[in-house]
Order: C-alpha cells, then structure tokens, then sequence
C-alpha cells in the first residue's frame, strides 16, 4: 500500500529501509541522527536528546479516533513490564523479565526468536525482576541482567555472542537499565542502591565485552568529591544507576541521573554531602572523564533517586538560545540547566514539597526537615520518577507523570552494613488519613483499588521551561509509572496504572482517543513506521499492544 | 493459619456503611502460643530491613503473594517458608537470603502472625464474641460474614486478615475516624437525575463500581454523573457505650479470628 503523510523529505529512505530484506546495521551514525530516521526507534528514548518526540505525523488529532489494535504480543511472566522497545528496519526488539530477549515482527507481533538468559541465583534486586530495555549497535544488541552481566546478542541470529561481569550479584549489584551505544562503546551503570553498593558506569567494547572506562558515582580518597564522605561510609555509598544516559555529541558528553546514597534512610550515619548521589554527572563519552556534575538532594534522607531520563532541549532561554537540560527530580523540584557547564539556570517545585522550603541562587535546596512522625512531601516515590518525561520543540512544553497529594512518614533506624544484604538505614509508611490505611505499592498488584486519590493519584502535567510553572494538568484516579511520547502532531501518548492508554492534546491535555488495555502502563510508549504505516506500542499489564489507523 | 467461625444467625446492626480501619495486620490470635512476641518483635526488623524494599509495608508488593495474608506462591508450611527465604527464587528477582536462625525463625514468625506486633489491645473470647455480634450487637443488620448479614456494609468474612486488632478495636470505638478511604459511603445524583447511594466497591479515572442500596451492582460512567459525593462520617454508630469493654473485646477477638481469604 501506499504510504500516507510521513515525514515528506524522509519519504524515500523510509521507504528503502522499510523494505530492506538485509540485517539490520545500526551504524553509530544512524544513532547520532536517530531523529532523522523516526520510522525506527534505535534507542532507550529514541534518540540520544531524549526527548521522546517523534516526527512521525501520519496519527494526528483529527484521525486519532480511528486507532485500532493491530496486534498483542502476551509475556508469560508476571510483574511489571517496563522495557521500552526498539524497532529497526520492521524488526521490534523487546526484552520481558527477568532477562528475555523477543525480536518480532512490528507489523504482525510475530516472533522470529526468543533468547532466555539464565541469571546467577545470586541476583537481587530490590524492586522486582525489572529489565528496561536493550541498546543495539552494528547488528548485536546489548542487554544487561539482573545478575550484573552485560551481554552481546545477535540481533540476526539470536544467540549470545559474549557475555561479561560487570557487578557481583552477591554484593547486591545488578543491571536493569538499557544500555546505550554511543560512537564505539556500550554504555551500561549498575543498580543495586539498596544493597550498600559503590555504584559506577562503565563503557565496553562492542566487540569483546573488554571494560574501557570506569566512574565511580561514589569518589574514593583521592578523588574530586570524596571530601563528602566520612570515613569509610563511601564503600557504600550507593550511587547507583538504573536509567539510560543522555548524550550531546556536539558537547561528546554522556549525562547520567545517579541514584540514591546509602543507607537509604538514614542520612546522620553518612555526613556530608554525598556526591554524586543524587546527582546529574556530565561525562566524556570517550574517556569516562567527569565534566561537571550538579546535585539535586545533597546528604538524602528520602530516598530521592535523581535516576530520570536527562531530557536535553535547545531553547530559547530568557532571550539567549541555550544547550539546556530539563529535569524534573523525584525530589518534587523541576530544573532547567545549562548543559554545557552544568550551571543551574532555573527550579521550581512541581508538587507539593514541604522538605525544602525552595533552591538557593545556585540550586541548593534549603533544607526543612520534618519531625519525626510527620508527613513528608513528596513521599518517598517521588514526585516522578524513572519515567520517561517528553519535550516537544513545537509546543515548547516539557511534559511529566507526576504523583500528587502523596506523602510519606520516613523514619531513621541503625543499619548495619552486612555484604549482599539490604542497607536501608530505616524506612517509611504512606500518609494516610487513617493509621495502616492501603496505599499505592510499588507497582500495581490488586485490580480494585483500595487505597483511593486520597492517598495520592497520578497526573500528567505540562510545564513551561521557562518558569516551571503548569499549562495544565491531567489528572488520573490512580498514580502512575507511564512514560511519555509526543508526536510533531501534537498528540501526547501515556498510560498509568488503571491501565488506560491515552492519546492528549498535548497543547491543551484534553483526552482525544482511550483504549482501556486493563493491565498497569509501566513502560515508555513508542511509535514507529513500516511501509509509511505508523505503529503506536504501549505495554500493560503482561502484554504489548501495538495500535495504527484503521486499514 | 486462622480460620473462622461461620458466624452467622441473627443479624443486626452495626449501622450502615462502616468501616474499620485498616491495618497493617493482625493475626496473632492463631499463632500466639506458636510464636514469641520477642520473635516477632526480631521478624519485624529483619522485615523492615530486608523484605520491604519487594514485598511492601502490607506484604502484597509482589504479585500473587499476600505474606500478611498467608498467601504464597511456593510455601505451605514454615519449612516451606525458610526454604524459599534461604534459596530465593531464581528467576523471579528473589535472592537467596543467609540469615541467621533466630533471624529467619522471627521473620517467619513475623509473616505468621500477620504482620502483627501489638499488644496493647485487649483480645477476647471469639465465641463469645460471636454472641456479642449476632445478639447485643446487632451487627449482622448491616454486615455480612460467612454468607450471612446484609451487604449493606462491607462483608466481614475475611475482615481479620486486613485489619489489626488495634484497628478493628478502632472502628468500635470510633468508627469515623477508623474509617478508610474506599470506605467512605457515597452519593451520586446522575445527569438524568437519578440518587443512588451506595458502597464503593471500585474507582478509576472514569468510572466508579459500587453496591447500592438496593442491592444492585452498579458501574457508572463518570461524565453522566451530575455530582459524587464522599462522607467522612461513618454511618456506624460508636459502640464504646452500647457495649461492656468485655464485651468490645470478645468482639475484637471474634472479628480477628475472620480470616476467610
């Protein structure tokens, strides 16, 4: 058939790639310009800006109620599914937990191979079996595992090509993230910021697995930054990292969001500052070297995570154009920096926060600690999360899946540190109005909801750069874990843990088209193209579902 | 694990739409003599520790698994229990955890007493408690247990398995500030007019379930409702004076001994 509007000056290369029966070759060129080829999705975000805004146009706001289901791809296992897609050339490749790798068909959801990594029965992790998504470069793919191995696959032919030890899974260090390709390295960090780690990133060969470069997001003595630790405490300290980079490769910089320090609840057993826990770190992609490094939640006691996708805008900044980053932190406070330098330009909070009273000139928050006892906002799975926000260049509007109305009590308690067990230093209860009242888990395990908005609810919000303040708020009945996509038609896809997937306005936030799919949305919505026919894939629950127009 | 009186007979009234609060726990009726409070008191802090960050402050983070509630994937009995907890399960995230004996007999304890640490609220005689429910009580008017009661308020039938004790002492004694969220009584007035009223059974951003008070399954579509409205007043009445502290108890001791899943 013939291709409808797609992106015109595009038109002819969609076509070529679309129909090309050779492998996929997924050159470190085509990643560096994966925007100009949005008929595929090459990376965890889609592009190294990750903005999440494809410039795919043939749904659009008039036509959008004409989506259909085009096929379902059913996982066997149970938990939350959070991998966000590739699709190259037709072929989708998608990972489902713990560790499997699924290449199909995007057109039909049919499956050309399955491989199943069996981890080390070692493996921990503190929040299930997660596994986020694969990088691919040339035609292998790279996925890291629960076990903390990274491994190399065929994206041909499906088998393992080698497979190395980043982490020791005794110790609590695992890989849930997608790595990211970047010129000739696989870019991959550790998790495991529960378990008392010394978290790092690190950049291998795609040939051999051979490690290249190392960070340490925890600095040892000696090292820039080790003077905000007490003693040993850096041994672990944390610092881990379970989401994507970011990468500028004007500025050859690779941007990382670290996560929280350890323990995680008990900030009096580890004095100081704690970098670069809770941090954004700008680092050479070539070398591993640190650029500069700007912290959101110095000496945390929340368990703030700063592990959110770097959402990297070129805009106009108060009348000068600027290489900006946009965050918006789980600490409750969105903001804009200069990427280049690092320097802190704007915040503002985007929820209720009561454990800072603002951020100083330079975006040091000023502390007000609650007493104990007394509800903290936000609570402690953020005001977001790792879910994936999205900037669209047309609108100029950042976009965000928030939890509002959403407190917890922390508490503080001794914590030993004992190798491979959890080092948590305390913990916290969900604000409610009656004492042991239901709230929101961890992820969404119950089909009734018990525990009501009161608790707290989901909303998907739309700010404005330049203040950080809203142009408007959709509000959802229960919280949500959705990523986001925009289209350069304007539309704004998300979903939440009611299972409702969304397609918005993404001017206004006003609902165009919903398809109730049942299952909690954890993932990033994507969209591709095959032979100029444009695919929208969500997962819920143990499913994929992938929409187009009606034939 | 705990298993309840049918109860049953008689029927009365606790009021309309109640509510109890809601709990982190209860249980130890059933495994008080089997466990100590000190081992449960160490469980706790292995739990707190160890097993929070999956399994939740509730024990149902993970899917298909209700620790507090005695609901497991791969366990039947305590042995069952320390198995899976020292072996992991390879595959599903869970790792192996060596602990020390006293740590892993607490940590069992813990789950086995449902969550339970207090021991500050008086507990007592579920039969007579039962007595106290069918007749003086009155409760059956509005609640249901074991397939008997009205469904005017919600079913009690499992209701020791969700609430501590501490908490269903609460909803006795102060039924409007025990009263959880989803429990709040609703009123709807649709666009075309209609009232119902009614219990909450389910919520989401675009429609709401509920039981009315005609005894109807209702699920209604958000945009053809005119207003909602939520009470924050329980319309179960206080039973701190209709009732002996004995009696509130025995009652107390009833309600926890309902473990129906």
């Amino acid at each position: 058939m013939m291709p409808r509007v797609l992106v015109g000056p595009l038109m002819a290369l969609v076509l070529l790639l679309a129909a090309s029966p050779t492998p996929a070759q997924v050159s470190a060129d085509r990643l560096r310009r994966a925007a100009d080829e949005p008929q595929n999705w090459l990376t965890y975000s889609g592009t190294y800006a990750s903005q999440r805004h494809s410039l795919l146009r043939q749904i659009d706001a008039g036509n959008v109620k004409n989506l259909e289901l085009k096929w379902v791809l059913p996982n066997q296992v149970f938990g939350a599914w959070q991998s966000t897609p590739l699709v190259v050339d037709g072929v989708m490749y998608v990972t489902q937990r713990p560790n499997d790798v699924l290449a199909v068909d995007a057109r039909t959801g049919r499956v050309f191979w399955q491989y199943r990594y069996t981890n080390s029965p070692n493996a921990r992790v503190c929040c299930g079996a997660n596994n986020r998504g694969l990088a691919i470069l040339g035609s292998t793919l790279f996925m890291g595992a629960l076990d903390g191995h990274l491994i190399a696959i065929d994206a041909v032919g499906g088998r393992p090509l080698w497979n190395v030890a980043v982490g020791d899974p005794a110790l609590g260090y695992s890989l849930t993230m997608a790595p990211l390709a970047v010129k000739d390295k696989i870019l991959v960090g550790v998790g495991g910021g529960e378990y008392g780690i010394r978290g790092f990133v690190a950049a291998f060969s795609p040939d051999s697995g051979k490690e290249l470069w190392r960070f340490y997001t925890v600095p040892g003595p000696g090292e820039r930054g080790n003077e905000t630790w007490k003693g040993d405490g850096w041994k672990t300290g944390g610092g881990s990292v379970w989401l994507t980079p970011s990468y500028d490769p004007a500025l050859n910089l690779t941007y990382w969001g670290i996560g929280n320090p350890g323990p995680d609840w008990n900030a009096e057993l580890r004095p100081g500052d704690n970098l670069f826990t809770d941090s954004v770190i700008a680092l050479d992609a070539d070398t591993g070297a640190l650029k500069w490094h700007f912290q959101f939640t110095p000496n945390d006691t929340y368990d703030y995570d700063s592990v959110q996708v770097a959402v990297l805008a070129d805009i106009d900044w108060r009348g000068t154009p600027t290489k900006t980053m946009l965050w918006a932190n789980r600490n409750g406070f969105a903001y804009v920096l200069n990427r280049e330098t690092g320097a802190f330009l704007s915040g503002a909070p985007f929820v209720k926060v009561n454990w800072a009273s603002g951020l100083d000139a330079k975006g040091r928050p000023i502390p007000t600690p609650q007493p104990p006892g007394q509800p903290t906002w936000p609570g402690n799975q953020g005001g977001t999360n790792w879910y994936s926000p999205s900037f669209s260049p047309r609108t100029g509007l950042f976009y965000v899946s928030a939890w509002e109305d959403y407190a917890s009590i922390f508490r503080k308690e001794p914590a030993t540190y004992i190798p491979g067990r959890n080092f948590a230093g305390g913990g916290h209860t969900v604000l409610t109005p009656v004492p042991g009242a239901p709230g929101p888990r961890i992820g969404r395990v119950n089909p009734i909801n018990d525990w009501t908005d009161v608790v707290g609810h989901g909303s998907v919000i739309a700010l404005d750069p330049q203040t950080m303040q809203r142009k408007w708020t959709f509000k959802q009945y229960d919280v949500t874990d959705g990523g986001i996509l925009t289209t350069a038609t304007d539309l704004l896809f998300t979903g939440g843990r009611e299972g409702y997937f969304y397609a918005l306005d993404a001017r206004s936030g006003d609902v165009l088209w919903k398809a109730s799919l049942g299952g909690q949305i954890a993932n990033g919505p994507m969209t591709y193209a095959i032979d100029g026919k444009q695919y929208v894939a969500v997962i819920s629950g143990n499913s994929l579902y992938a929409f187009a127009l009606r034939d | 694990m705990g298993q309840a009186g049918r109860v049953g007979r008689t029927l009365l009234a606790f009021a309309t739409f109640t509510l109890i609060a809601a709990g982190t726990a209860r249980g130890q009726a059933d495994h008080g003599a089997q466990y100590s409070q000190a081992e449960i008191a160490a469980g706790y802090r292995l739990y707190t520790s160890q097993c929070v960050q999956c399994h939740g402050g509730n024990g149902d983070g993970i899917s298909g698994v209700d620790l507090r509630r005695g609901v497991f994937r791969r366990a039947t009995s305590d042995e069952d229990l320390a198995r899976v907890i020292t072996n992991g399960v390879a595959g599903a995230g869970m790792p192996p955890f060596k602990l020390e004996p006293t740590e892993l007999t607490g940590v069992i304890a813990f789950i086995r007493a449902g969550f339970d640490q207090t021991a500050s609220v008086r507990v007592g005689e579920p039969a007579r408690g039962r007595a106290v429910f069918d007749g003086k009580g009155d409760c059956a008017a509005c609640h249901r247990v074991g397939g008997r009661g009205a469904l005017t308020a919600p079913d009690l039938s499992g209701i020791g398995l969700t609430r501590t004790v501490a908490a269903l002492q609460r909803s006795l004694l102060e039924p409007t500030t025990a009263m959880v969220p989803a429990n709040r009584p609703l009123r709807i007035v649709t666009k075309s007019g209609e009232t119902i009223e009614g219990r909450r059974l389910n919520e989401d951003t675009y429609t709401v379930q509920l039981l009315d008070s005609r005894g109807r399954l209702r699920s209604l579509a958000k945009n053809e409702l005119r207003t909602v409205t939520y009470a924050t007043a329980s319309s179960m009445p206080s039973y701190a004076s209709r009732l002996t502290a004995d009696e509130i108890a025995d009652l107390v001791g009833f309600l926890a001994s309902l473990r129906e899943p």
